[in-house]
C-alpha cells in the first residue's frame, strides 16, 4: 500500500546544501524565541516535534519510555530562507544554545536560482583568499645608512592633494626682486586642488546606508577634521545628502557623487546658492568596482519619507540606476562636457573627477582625463569592493583587481611625467583582511595619491558580518541585523548613531599611527611615497614582475 | 658617509687643497673613489675659458672611436691636459685620461648660449652611449671651463697618481668628494661631484625618495635627466630643473626639496607661489639625510640640509676664500686663518649662499629670509 505521504521528500534540499548550518543546543535552550524573532531570513522557526523520551528516576531507576510533544529549533530548507550565518541569533540569545556553522560543501549556488531569478544580494566578491595587497610587504627598511625616524617623535605629514596639479612649467609666475608671485595677468586658470587625509572614505549612499549610519560617518569625520585636525573626507554615494548638512559650514569635508540616476541632484543645485562652503570636490560615478557594469537598485521597501526627500522622487518606488550614464555616448564629448558642468557649476573652485570600476580600459579613461583640463583626478575602484545591492555573477566574476590595474595606470603617467599632475585614487578590497594601513599604503607606494574604503570601515564602525564566505551579505533586502543597510527603524535603532562616530574617530587615529610606523622606517616622512616602489616586495615572483617591483623569499 | 670638500675663492688654487681637506676628513671615506669638478679655470686653461672642455676616461680603442666621432662632428681638439700618472699601489691606470678643450663646429661659435650647450649636452650623451656597455668611454663633462676627474681609489693616493701636487691645473671653484661606497656597485658615474650644463653638485647621505624623484626628473622630457648610478645625482638635477628648466632664483631649490608646511608657508610673503609650488614639485621633495654643496654657472656656490636627519656641513672662511665642507676638521684645514666663530652650521631651514668669488656670505631661511652674515 501507498503511504499517504512519499517518504523520499526528493525534491526537498537537505540542509548539507545550505552554506551555513544553525547548531542548536537543546539542552541549553530556555524556548524564549529570541533567535526566531530577530533572524533577517526566517531561517528559523519554532516547531513542535513529537518524540519517545526514555527517562530513569527512584532509588532503584526504572527506565520509562513516554511520547512527548517538545518545542525545537528547526532550520528552513527553503532556499529562499537560507541561513546566511549572520549569527544575530546567537548575538540575542541568553544561554549560547545556537550558532551558524559553515559548511564548506554546501551547493548553494546551484540552487539558489529558485523561479527562474539570478542570485542577486549586497556585500562583497566572494573569495576568501589573500588579496595581492597582502602579498605586498615593506622592505626598504633605513638602518645605519640612512636613519630611520621615530614615528612617535618626528612630525610626519600624511596628507595628500584632490585636485588637477598645473606643473610647475604652466604655473603663472613672475618673480619680482627674486621673489615668486602668481601672475593672473594672463587669466591662467589653476584647478582647484584639496589638501586631505590619503584614505578617504568612499561612496556609500544615504539610502543605502542607514540614517545612522549615514550620520554616524558624517559626524566622525566632521570630529576628524573639527577636533582631530585631521582632513579625513567622505563621498557621498549616489543618492543627494541632506539639506541640512549641504547648507552647513561641514559640506567641505565632503564629496557629492553624481551617478547615472541624478538622485538627489535637484536638491543639490537648488541648494547651490544657500552653501556656505563649498564641497570638497564632485564625483562622477561611471563604475563601481564590486559589479562592474551593473547598475544600482534602491528597493521599493528602502524608499521611506526621509529618502524621497533627499533624492526627489516619491515613496515606496524601485530606485533603479542604469549601468550607464544614458547621456554619455564618448569620453572626450559627453564626460567632458559633464566634468565641465560641474565644476562650472561651483564657478570652477571644485575639484571634479570620475571614479571607473576598475578594468583593462583604464589606460584609456585615463589618458583621457590627463588631456582634459578639467579632470581633476581618477579614482579607480577594484573588484573587492563593496555594494548595497547586485547580482552575485557580477560581483564574483566582473571586474579588475585594484593593484595591477592602479600600478599600470601610474606608471603610464610616469611615461608621460604627468604623475604629479593627475591624482589616481584606488580603491576595492583596502583592508580586507584587516590590514588597512598596510593596503593602503602598499597602494600608495605603488602609485595611488588617495585611497577610498568602504567595507572596512562598515566593519569596524558598526559592526556589519559580512565576509568573503557569504556571511551576511544580505545588505539589499532592506532587513540589515545590524541597521546598517536598513531604512527600517526598527532595525536601524539599533545602531547608535554616536557609537559609530567614535568608532570612525578610533580607528582613523588607529591608521594613523600604523601608517606613521610603515613610513617611518623607510625614512619618509615629509611628503607621502607615492611610487616609491623600492619600499615594497612581493612574496610572489608573478606578482612582483606584474607590478614592476622586487620579489623577496 | 661620503666627505665632501668645496672650496670657493677669488685666486686660483690648486686641487690638493681640497685633496688635503679630505685627508683630514679620512675616517669617513673608505677610498672607494674620489671625484674632482674644477670650474673657473687657471692655468693652461685660463686662455681658453669660452672653449668646450671635455672630460673623461678612455681605453685606446674608446679614444679612437671619441676622435672619429669628434671629428665628424665638426669639433677641432685645440689643447689637451693629461695627468701625469704615477704608478701607485691599488690603482689600476686606465688607458687615457684626459680633458681636451675643442673648438666649436663651424657655424655654432655665433649660436646663442643655449643652443651651444644643447649641443655640448647631445654630444656628451652621445659619447657616453657609446661607451658605456664595455667602458671604453666614460665622459663627465663637456662644458666650458669645467673640468671633471673621477677615480677609484683613496683621495691623497689618487693625487699623486694624478700627480696633481705639480700640475699645473688650478681653478678658482673646486669640488672634491671622498666616497663612502653603500649600496650600489663601485661605477665611476656614481662617483660625485656630478654635472649638468653649468650646475655641480654633490651630497653626502642617502637619497630615501631616489625612486620617485628619479622617475619625475627622467620624465621631463630633457635629456640630460638620466643616469642615476647614484641616487644622488638627482640633487645636481633638481638644481638645474629649478634653476635652467624653470628659471626660479636659486634659493627656491630649498623651498623644493624642503617644503614647508601650509601653515609655515602662510607667513611667507610669497605664499601664493611658495604654495604652488609645493604642489607641482612635490615629487621632487627629499626627506634626507642629506647635505648637499652645489655650484651655479656664474660661480655661485650654496649648502644645504634635508628638513629632518641632516648630515654634517660647515660653511666658513674669509673674505676671498671660502670652504663648505662635511666636516669643521677639513675647514680647519681648508681656511685656517678664518674666524671660527663666524663658521655657519646650517639648519633645516637653512640655505648658505656664497657670491661668485667669495665676496659675501647669506643664509637664505624660509621662515625668516635673508640674513648677511660676511660681505
Ligand atoms: S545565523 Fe542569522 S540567518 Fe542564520 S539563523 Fe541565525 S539569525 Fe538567522
Ligand atoms: S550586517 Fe548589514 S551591511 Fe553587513 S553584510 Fe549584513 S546586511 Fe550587509
Amino acid at each position: 500500500m501507498e503511504p499517504v505521504a512519499r517518504l523520499d521528500n526528493n525534491h526537498e534540499l537537505t540542509l548539507k546544501e545550505f552554506p551555513f548550518l544553525i547548531k542548536w543546543r537543546d539542552d541549553r535552550c530556555k524556548r524564549c524565541g529570541r533567535c526566531t524573532a530577530v533572524c533577517p531570513m526566517f531561517s528559523i522557526t519554532p516547531a513542535v516535534i513529537a518524540k519517545r523520551v526514555v527517562s530513569s528516576s527512584g532509588a532503584t531507576p526504572t527506565p520509562h519510555v513516554e511520547r512527548q510533544v517538545v518545542t525545537v529549533i528547526k532550520q528552513s530548507t527553503n532556499i529562499g530562507n537560507y541561513c546566511t550565518g549572520c549569527a544575530t541569533c546567537s548575538l540575542v540569545c541568553p544561554n549560547e544554545a545556537i550558532e551558524p556553522e559553515y559548511n564548506p560543501n554546501n551547493k548553494f549556488l546551484i540552487h539558489k536560482n529558485a523561479a527562474g531569478g539570478a542570485y542577486t544580494r549586497g556585500g562583497r566578491r566572494n573569495d576568501p583568499l589573500v588579496s595581492t595587497l597582502d602579498r605586498l610587504k615593506f622592505t626598504r627598511i633605513s638602518m645605519l645608512t640612512d636613519p630611520a625616524l621615530d614615528a612617535g617623535r618626528h612630525e610626519f605629514r600624511i596628507r595628500t592633494y584632490l585636485g588637477r596639479i598645473l606643473p610647475a612649467e604652466e604655473l603663472p609666475v613672475k618673480f619680482v626682486n627674486g621673489s615668486g608671485e602668481m601672475d593672473a595677468s594672463g587669466g591662467k586658470f589653476i584647478p582647484p586642488v584639496r589638501e586631505i587625509y590619503p584614505v578617504m572614505i568612499g561612496s556609500m549612499s544615504v539610502g543605502a546606508l542607514s540614517p545612522t549610519m549615514w550620520e554616524g560617518l558624517a559626524m566622525g569625520i566632521t570630529y576628524l577634521n573639527e577636533v582631530e585636525g585631521m582632513p579625513v573626507v567622505m563621498c557621498s554615494g549616489e543618492g543627494g545628502m541632506p539639506l541640512r548638512l549641504l547648507k552647513s559650514r561641514f559640506v567641505k569635508y565632503f564629496i557629492p557623487q553624481i551617478a547615472s540616476g541624478y538622485f538627489g541632484w535637484d536638491e543639490i543645485i537648488r541648494a547651490i546658492p544657500h552653501m556656505v562652503e563649498d564641497p570638497c570636490a564632485i564625483e562622477i560615478k561611471y563604475g563601481q568596482g564590486a559589479k562592474p557594469g551593473d547598475g544600482g537598485l534602491l528597493m521599493a521597501h528602502k524608499v521611506l519619507k526621509l529618502i524621497s526627500e533627499i533624492r526627489g522622487v516619491p515613496q515606496g518606488v524601485d530606485l533603479p540606476s542604469p549601468p550607464t550614464h544614458q547621456t554619455k555616448y564618448s569620453i572626450e564629448e559627453a564626460v567632458a562636457k559633464m566634468i565641465q558642468s560641474m565644476s562650472m557649476a561651483w564657478g570652477f573652485r571644485v575639484p571634479v573627477y570620475p571614479k571607473i570600476s576598475g578594468t583593462r580600459t583604464a589606460k584609456a579613461v585615463l589618458n583621457n582625463l590627463v588631456r582634459n583640463p578639467f579632470a581633476a583626478g581618477l579614482s579607480i575602484d577594484g573588484e573587492d569592493g563593496g555594494t548595497g545591492a547586485a547580482y552575485n555573477v557580477s560581483m564574483d566574476k566582473m571586474g579588475h583587481p585594484i593593484a595591477s590595474n592602479l600600478r599600470d595606470c601610474y606608471l603610464d603617467l610616469v611615461k608621460q611625467g604627468k604623475q604629479n599632475e593627475l591624482p589616481l585614487i584606488a580603491a576595492g578590497g583596502v583592508g580586507k583582511k584587516g590590514n588597512l594601513a598596510a593596503n593602503a599604503a602598499a597602494l600608495i607606494m605603488l602609485g595611488a595619491s588617495a585611497v577610498s574604503i568602504g567595507k572596512y570601515i562598515m566593519q569596524a564602525a558598526a559592526g556589519c558580518l559580512g565576509d568573503e564566505n557569504n556571511r551576511c551579505n544580505v545588505c539589499n533586502i532592506g532587513r540589515c541585523p545590524r541597521g546598517i543597510t536598513t531604512q527600517d527603524p526598527k532595525l536601524y535603532r539599533r545602531l547608535d548613531v554616536d557609537k559609530v562616530a567614535m568608532r570612525v574617530v578610533e580607528v582613523y587615529k588607529a591608521l594613523d599611527t600604523e601608517l606613521k610606523k610603515i613610513f617611518a622606517p623607510l625614512g619618509r616622512s615629509t611628503e607621502l611615497p607615492i611610487g616609491m616602489s623600492d619600499a615594497i616586495s612581493a612574496d610572489d615572483p608573478a606578482i612582483a614582475e606584474r607590478l614592476n617591483i622586487s620579489y623577496v623569499c | 658617509m661620503c666627505r665632501l670638500s668645496a672650496i670657493t675663492a677669488k685666486d686660483y688654487f690648486s686641487p690638493v687643497e681640497n685633496i688635503l681637506t679630505l685627508e683630514t676628513m679620512k675616517e669617513g671615506h673608505d677610498g672607494s673613489g674620489m671625484g674632482l669638478i674644477l670650474k673657473d679655470l687657471g692655468g693652461e686653461f685660463e686662455s681658453l675659458k669660452d672653449k668646450p672642455v671635455l672630460s673623461g676616461i678612455c681605453s685606446d680603442a674608446g679614444l679612437a672611436a671619441l676622435n672619429r666621432y669628434m671629428d665628424a662632428a665638426g669639433f677641432t681638439l685645440v689643447h689637451t691636459w693629461t695627468p701625469k700618472i704615477k704608478p701607485v699601489r691599488g690603482i689600476t691606470a686606465r688607458d687615457n685620461y684626459f680633458a681636451r678643450v675643442y673648438d666649436y663646429p663651424k657655424g655654432i661659435n655665433d649660436l646663442s648660449l643655449d643652443k651651444k650647450e644643447a649641443l655640448l649636452l647631445k654630444t656628451r650623451l652621445t659619447l657616453r652611449k657609446m661607451g658605456e656597455s664595455d667602458e671604453s668611454i666614460i665622459v663627465f663633462s663637456f662644458y666650458p671651463d669645467v673640468v671633471t676627474l673621477k677615480e677609484v681609489g683613496d683621495p691623497l693616493e689618487l693625487c699623486e697618481f694624478f700627480g696633481l701636487d705639480d700640475s699645473t691645473l688650478k681653478a678658482k671653484i673646486i669640488f672634491a668628494q671622498g666616497r663612502q661606497n653603500t649600496n650600489y656597485a663601485i661605477n665611476l658615474y656614481a662617483c660625485h661631484p656630478f654635472f649638468i650644463q653649468g650646475f655641480g653638485s654633490m651630497t653626502n647621505g642617502e637619497n630615501t625618495a631616489f625612486v620617485p624623484i628619479r622617475e619625475f626628473l627622467a620624465s621631463r622630457g630633457f635629456p640630460g635627466y638620466i643616469g642615476y648610478n647614484s641616487d644622488s645625482e638627482v640633487f645636481t638635477h633638481i638644481l638645474h630643473y629649478a634653476a635652467r628648466g624653470l628659471n626660479y632664483p636659486l634659493h627656491y631649490y630649498k623651498d623644493i626639496i624642503t617644503p614647508l608646511k601650509p601653515t609655515e608657508i602662510d607667513k611667507r610673503p610669497d605664499k601664493a607661489f611658495v604654495g604652488h609650488l609645493k604642489k607641482s614639485l612635490r615629487p621632487l621633495c627629499i626627506d634626507g639625510p642629506n647635505c648637499v654643496i652645489g655650484f651655479a654657472p656664474d660661480g655661485t656656490c650654496f649648502m644645504v640640509q634635508d628638513s629632518k636627519k641632516l648630515r654634517p656641513g660647515v660653511v666658513g672662511g674669509k673674505k676671498g676664500k671660502i670652504s663648505l665642507v662635511s666636516e669643521e676638521c677639513g675647514l680647519n684645514r681648508a681656511v685656517p686663518d678664518r674666524d671660527a666663530n663666524k663658521d655657519i652650521f646650517p639648519m633645516r631651514y637653512d640655505m648658505v649662499i656664497v657670491s661668485p668669488g667669495a665676496e659675501e656670505v647669506k643664509v637664505w631661511n624660509q621662515l625668516q629670509g635673508w640674513t648677511t652674515t660676511m660681505n
